[in-house]
């Protein structure tokens, strides 16, 4: 039976996985159906772990095993009770009380880690020494990084019109700017590659058994 | 009219170019041809990291990833958990992703295979779950481990795994791999498990994202290694010394590669031709 | 009332946050931790929130017999189907309501819920984000043209880039000597992504660093409030 079970999901596999692909030749409704089939299994998955892995274990377990050393979970328990009123116009209001907390936390938060990890580390990073390397190649490279930083930096500075002599680093800056979008336009058609790859050799393989 | 005639061509052109690219890449998976992978630099760092870290040590894997990026991700998941576990480490599996709790089920089951009974759950590896919030959750590890994880996936309760009998918090870590599609992921372990706590992060990553986070590789250490996309995957199976589905994937990614730059020559042509038609129309209707 | 009060709870959750980060001791280390435990209980109702929301919309759509109305019911049925099964029996080492299903897992393999998730979920999922590759290609032939002296850089960079990153890399330019190992495809891609894209990469991530604590700072004092929605 099992056996059988994994045929058919394979086919209902090869299905979906055609139906979508159907949209190349133009919109149908196989693909339609598909999409909104994806929609539905998505967050009902969502809605699966969140009650299993953190609902049910961080909130309801603690609340009736052991209520008196978690009483305190049930401010938590309330602001996400507000939070659910957002579905409902009159009591909007009440679900702004917890967006506030969570707002407020991440901010600082993000404010304090960016400031650590983006700002100082990439500062520290860049003041590098370049001629303590022994090839010519990673001298180059990092007298390049070290420019590179500085003018991609002075490009993104607005609060000054750029013109005149200070427009050079700019350029400079938006110079190094092209080439890393040229290499993460390299990097991107790797990336959808070999996302196509995957569902060929799917195709290929565990349904038409074509290679083995 | 004029309209409907290019539409009509615009429409076939595509259909030609997205039926050539079916056939780049079924092609070479039809027909394999062999061709050489070798690592480079980023890969050998993450590979370092593991290989360095003493036998016993505890260790977090995040899968922070969902099924879109399986092809790229899986394959780095599995050679990362054969790595650690020829190392004896032991994995505590964790996702910032939902789906990612299941990702990682479906890893070990995999490597399972190659260790038979020798890995024991609860002992060798565990899994603790999905849990959403990204850098506030790893901030919160860093105090208490077992508050984030009252239980794992199975509903054991923390205290009665024997993995994590001496892991309090986060600080007790050797190393954590952070496997990473988006946000929130390998940039929240960087700044957080790395920046304020000090632990070594390494990371997998889409190709997409993989060179924006090349500025954290440095000689602070933020990152100890970056595996970006289905070739560093094929690297570290080929640092691994086996050939697995990225390697495999290697083939009709290069070619695929071909045609998308035989795609570009064309289209640049195809627009220098109209531009000098243009360029002598004009100087006909001037002349 | 309605929009002093959050704005004065970001204020003061913010602040905790600050603070613990330099007092870590008690009372604020305490606080900072009760503060982001309930942070991940009140995020869990914010994905019920968006479920329910789901529902509300889909069923909107098909009580106004909105176009293509009968698609939605393909969403709220596979929604419903994948709940239960997953509430009922759980997933992977999961129990359900009803346990751990294993009479059920034995004849299809796998749980009612995995089983939907491997064989429907998972192919949906990867197959949707596939059809990039299709578009990434006919965008490569319309659109990447070569124009100004910064396109060409983008381009040629995209070329090299695209050629190191394949098995070929290594073969192309396997015939330059090892004095100029540095222009072989594989090295010059490793020096390309080393140097020239760390450097710009990493002045954008300064240069958003200083943003995020712009930002973070006008959400914590007040200033920024859009996220209480529609506030003047």
């Amino acid at each position: 039976m099992a056996e059988l079970m994994k045929t058919i999901g394979i086919w209902l596999s090869a299905y979906f996985t055609l139906s979508i692909f159907s949209f190349l030749y133009k919109d149908n409704p196989f693909y339609k159906l598909a999409e909104q089939i994806f929609v539905g299994l998505s967050a009902a998955y969502w809605l699966v772990y969140t009650i299993y892995n953190i609902l049910i274990p961080n909130l309801f377990n603690k609340l009736f095993t052991d209520f008196a050393h978690n009483w305190i979970l049930l401010i938590p328990m309330a602001l996400g009770i507000m939070m659910l009123m957002r579905m409902f116009p009159k009591l909007e209001w009440l679900s702004h009380y917890p967006m506030a907390i969570m707002v407020g936390t991440t901010a600082a938060i993000a404010m304090l880690l960016a400031f650590q990890s983006d700002f100082l580390s990439q500062i520290a990073a860049t003041m590098v020494n370049p001629f303590k390397f022994s090839s010519p190649v990673d001298i180059v490279g990092t007298i390049l990084l070290i420019i590179g930083t500085i003018c991609g930096i002075y490009f993104f500075y607005f609060s000054k019109k750029q013109e005149g002599f200070y427009k050079i680093p700019s350029k400079v800056g938006i110079w190094f700017l092209m080439v890393s979008f040229g290499a993460s336009f390299g990097y991107t058609v790797m990336a959808r590659i070999s996302l196509l790859i995957g569902r060929l050799d799917f195709l290929l393989r565990d349904w038409l058994h074509i290679i083995r | 009219m004029s309209e409907d005639i290019n539409l009509t061509k615009t429409l076939r052109e595509r259909r030609i170019i997205f039926l050539l690219l079916v056939l780049a890449v079924a092609i070479p998976i039809i027909f394999p041809f062999s061709l050489k992978t070798h690592s480079t630099p980023l890969t050998e760092k993450a590979f370092n990291l593991i290989e360095s870290t003493p036998a016993g040590s505890p260790v977090i894997i995040s899968f922070d990833y969902d099924p879109s990026t399986v092809t790229e991700l899986q394959p780095m998941a599995i050679a990362i958990i054969e790595h650690a576990w020829r190392k004896n480490h032991r994995i505590i599996a964790m996702a910032m992703w939902p789906q990612g709790s299941q990702m990682a089920d479906m890893a070990f089951s995999e490597v399972q295979k190659k260790f038979g009974e020798e890995k024991v759950y609860g002992v060798d590896y565990v899994n603790l779950g999905y849990k959403p919030g990204g850098m506030v959750i790893i901030q919160t590890m860093g105090r208490n481990l077992k508050t984030v994880f009252p239980k794992d996936t199975a509903m054991n309760d923390y205290d009665s795994i024997p993995l994590l009998k001496n892991i309090k918090t986060i600080k007790d870590i050797k190393y954590v791999v952070s496997l990473s599609a988006g946000d929130p992921g390998l940039r929240d372990w960087i700044m957080t498990a790395n920046g304020k706590f000090g632990i070594p992060v390494a990371g997998g990553t889409t190709a997409v994202s993989a060179p924006g986070f090349l500025p954290y590789v440095n000689d602070q250490n933020q990152l100890s290694g970056l595996l970006g996309g289905l070739k560093a995957a094929a690297e570290y199976e080929l640092l691994l010394g086996y050939e697995g589905t990225a390697s495999r994937g290697m083939n009709p990614q290069s070619i695929a590669h071909l045609l998308i730059l035989a795609l570009i020559v064309a289209g640049n042509i195809r627009v220098w031709r109209n531009r000098k038609k243009e360029k002598m129309a004009k100087e006909v209707n001037n002349g | 009332m309605k929009s002093k009060i959050p704005q004065l709870l970001a204020f003061l959750s913010g602040l905790v946050i600050l603070v613990a980060a330099f007092i870590p001791h008690t009372p604020f280390g305490m606080f900072e931790e009760t503060l982001t435990n309930w942070f991940m209980i009140i995020s869990s109702f914010a994905i019920l929130l968006g479920q329910s929301s789901l529902i509300q919309s889909n069923v909107a759509k098909i009580t106004q017999k909105a176009p293509n109305w009968k698609y939605h019911i393909a969403t709220l049925v596979s929604f419903g189907v994948m709940l239960i099964f997953g509430l009922l029996w759980g997933m992977e080492n999961t129990p359900g309501i009803l346990g751990q299903g294993e009479k059920l897992a034995e004849s299809l393999g796998s749980k009612p819920f995995d089983y939907l998730f491997e064989y429907a979920f998972m192919p949906l999922s990867s197959t949707m984000f596939s059809l990039l590759a299709f578009y990434i290609a006919s965008a490569a032939y319309r659109a990447f043209i070569m124009r100004t002296f910064e396109s060409n850089l983008l381009l040629i960079t995209a070329v090299i880039v695209m050629l190191g990153r394949t098995s070929f890399a290594t073969i192309l330019t396997s015939w330059i000597p090892d004095s100029l190992h540095f222009l072989r495809l594989p090295e010059l891609t490793d020096f390309i992504m080393q140097y020239p894209n760390t450097a710009a990469q990493r002045a954008i991530l300064i240069s958003a660093a200083l943003g995020v604590v712009g930002a973070s700072l006008r959400i914590i004092l007040g200033i920024e409030r859009s996220y209480l929605g529609g506030e003047k």
